[in-house]
């Protein structure tokens, strides 16, 4: 019983004592003993992982290995359960993030104006208008992302990479020293990836940290110094071609094997 | 012409009131349809207006049928049932709509209880399928009033309010207090559904706000647009609803939602996002 009600306080105190900002200090991230559980299983354990700024991170691993929950943690959408990560420099809420495309309405009502907008939110908040200035600036990152003529469309006419472009143009105008992206490359064509990709080499030149959660992994190779392989308990973490050898991959596809047999039997 | 559509509402005080409370009503329910739609809620809605009902019983038995005193009860526990239901999906493995069904049908089943041993036949008939021709002022000041506080409170929210429908994520990572505006949301669809009860019943309140929203979605691309169409499909099937239950001597309350259906019957067809359009290529 005492264990029960322990574990609802931390579950109420996790993002206070878990998540700790500095002001000051080279800018970077660091994770350590990250542990996250959902109520069935423990997905993140004792992850310890060190972000940088600039640099540019892939993370890769198998479909519930964590990777997504990972992002989620670091932002304070999902409680993490002990550990500590200090975000040095800046806070959470500095941080651009992109979710996975498929949690959005695509026919949701508003033009691509209107959703590159919300990505200065912060600046212009709840009544002013935009300025000229700003105006200048959603006109600049549309013209960026390929969008140019673009403005004043819905979304529902968008492509599934036009869409993406799109959301690409919002972090752009959000202009944060730290930018997540969610398989920001499913369902999306090769085109776009190639453009959105040459984006992220400038976030990288403009002194950013880019965290992307990837599953194309000549994609990782290519363009992404370092990676962090995350299969739940095993995980890897470094410059690319250190971490993604054969072996580890192995070992990933060992883990989730595992993981996926327990999950069977709990159903038998 | 005049003697059929216009007259029976400057001869009657009962019709002039019944029609100034479906406006003011159309007003609110028109914008809060919309949102509540493109957030994909409408079972939300559902289940609160469901949850309305042991409310209102509540409170009929303490202040009798008065709207304020009905609409108080029913604001509430509307209000309590949305939170629980919200938290049972969240906690547990039941889906959404598993556990909002689960809760409105035992609400449904606890409020005609009450209703029915407490009163007579004809209040149940009343508060399941409204009596908007029994409009009084104290109800009136209060439909009014609710639209009021809706629009003013959607004006000063709307920027937020309509991020918050597109990416409810997007809000909570960039500190702008994203939970804070779906709650308020939350308390106006409660507000707007406690306002319909009296013209439609538990039973249809939802009507007002689904029908209209939905039929809109079917013109318009942008929400300030989808906000008009669907005030206006309100208020025309409020006028015709009320005219025709007049000529007819029809009920009320399901001619308002019949006429709002018949409107999103024509939508479908040829409306620019309807049936017909579609296949002559989508844009």
């Amino acid at each position: 019983m005492e264990h029960a009600s322990t574990s609802f306080w931390n579950l109420f105190q996790a993002k206070h004592k878990v998540i700790q900002c500095e002001p000051l200090g080279p800018p970077s991230i660091d994770i350590k003993n990250l542990t996250v559980s959902y109520p069935q299983n423990t997905v993140i354990s004792n992850l310890t992982c060190h972000f940088d700024l600039p640099s540019l991170w892939a993370i890769v691993g198998p479909n519930g290995g964590g990777k997504s929950t990972l992002l989620r943690a670091l932002l304070g959408l999902q409680k993490p359960t002990k550990g500590k990560v200090v975000f040095k420099g800046f806070c959470p809420c500095d941080v651009a993030y992109l979710a996975q495309q498929n949690l959005l309405d695509r026919k949701f009502p508003l033009t691509v104006g209107d959703t590159i907008a919300m990505g200065l939110f912060r600046e212009v908040g709840i009544f002013r208008k935009y300025t000229k200035e700003q105006r200048e600036k959603m006109q600049k990152a549309l013209e960026q992302v390929g969008l140019a003529s673009f403005a004043k469309t819905s979304l529902q006419a968008l492509s599934g990479g036009q869409f993406q472009r799109v959301l690409f143009a919002r972090l752009i105008l959000q202009d944060a020293p730290v930018i997540f992206l969610d398989e920001p490359f499913t369902g999306v064509d090769r085109r776009t990836i190639d453009d959105l990709i040459q984006l992220v080499h400038l976030w990288l030149r403009e002194n950013r940290l880019v965290v992307a959660v990837l599953h194309d992994m000549d994609l990782v190779k290519d363009n992404f110094p370092n990676t962090l392989l995350l299969a739940r308990q095993f995980y890897r973490t470094g410059p690319t071609k250190n971490v993604l050898t054969k072996e580890n991959i192995c070992a990933t596809t060992k883990a989730s094997q595992m993981w996926e047999a327990e999950a069977g039997e709990e159903y038998v | 012409m005049f003697e059929f559509f216009i007259s029976p509402f400057t001869d009657y005080v009962f019709l002039k009131r019944a029609l100034m409370a479906s406006v003011a009503l159309a007003l609110g329910c028109g914008p809060v349809g919309v949102l509540l739609v493109l957030r994909r809620m409408s079972l939300m809605g559902d289940a609160l207006a469901h949850a309305i009902l042991p409310g209102a019983a509540i409170g009929f038995l303490i202040g009798g049928l008065s709207l304020p005193a009905m609409g108080f009860g029913g604001f509430i526990v509307g209000f309590i049932v949305a939170s629980l239901s919200g938290a049972i999906s969240r906690f547990t493995i039941l889906s959404e709509d598993a556990s909002f069904a689960g809760f409105y049908l035992i609400s449904l089943a606890l409020g005609v209880l009450i209703i029915s041993t407490q009163g007579s036949q004809v209040d149940l008939m009343h508060i399941l399928f409204g009596t908007i021709l029994a409009v009084d002022n104290a109800s009136l000041l209060m439909v009014t009033g609710i639209t009021t506080f809706t629009l003013c409170l959607l004006a000063l929210i709307y920027r937020p309010l309509v991020i918050e429908c597109f990416d409810p994520g997007f809000l909570r990572v960039i500190g702008g207090w994203g939970g804070m505006y779906h709650f308020l949301f939350l308390i106006l669809v409660a507000l707007n559904l406690v306002a319909a009860f009296q013209a439609l019943g538990t039973l249809m309140a939802l009507g007002m706000m689904m029908l209209p929203a939905v039929s809109s979605r079917l013109w318009a691309r942008h929400v300030w647009s989808l906000f008009l169409f669907s005030t206006l499909f309100a208020v025309v099937s409020g006028y015709f609803g009320l005219l025709f239950s007049y000529h007819l001597e029809w009920p009320s309350g399901p001619s308002i939602i019949l006429i709002a259906g018949i409107i999103y019957g024509i939508s479908l067809l040829i409306a620019p996002f309807g049936v017909l359009k579609r296949q002559q290529g989508r844009y």
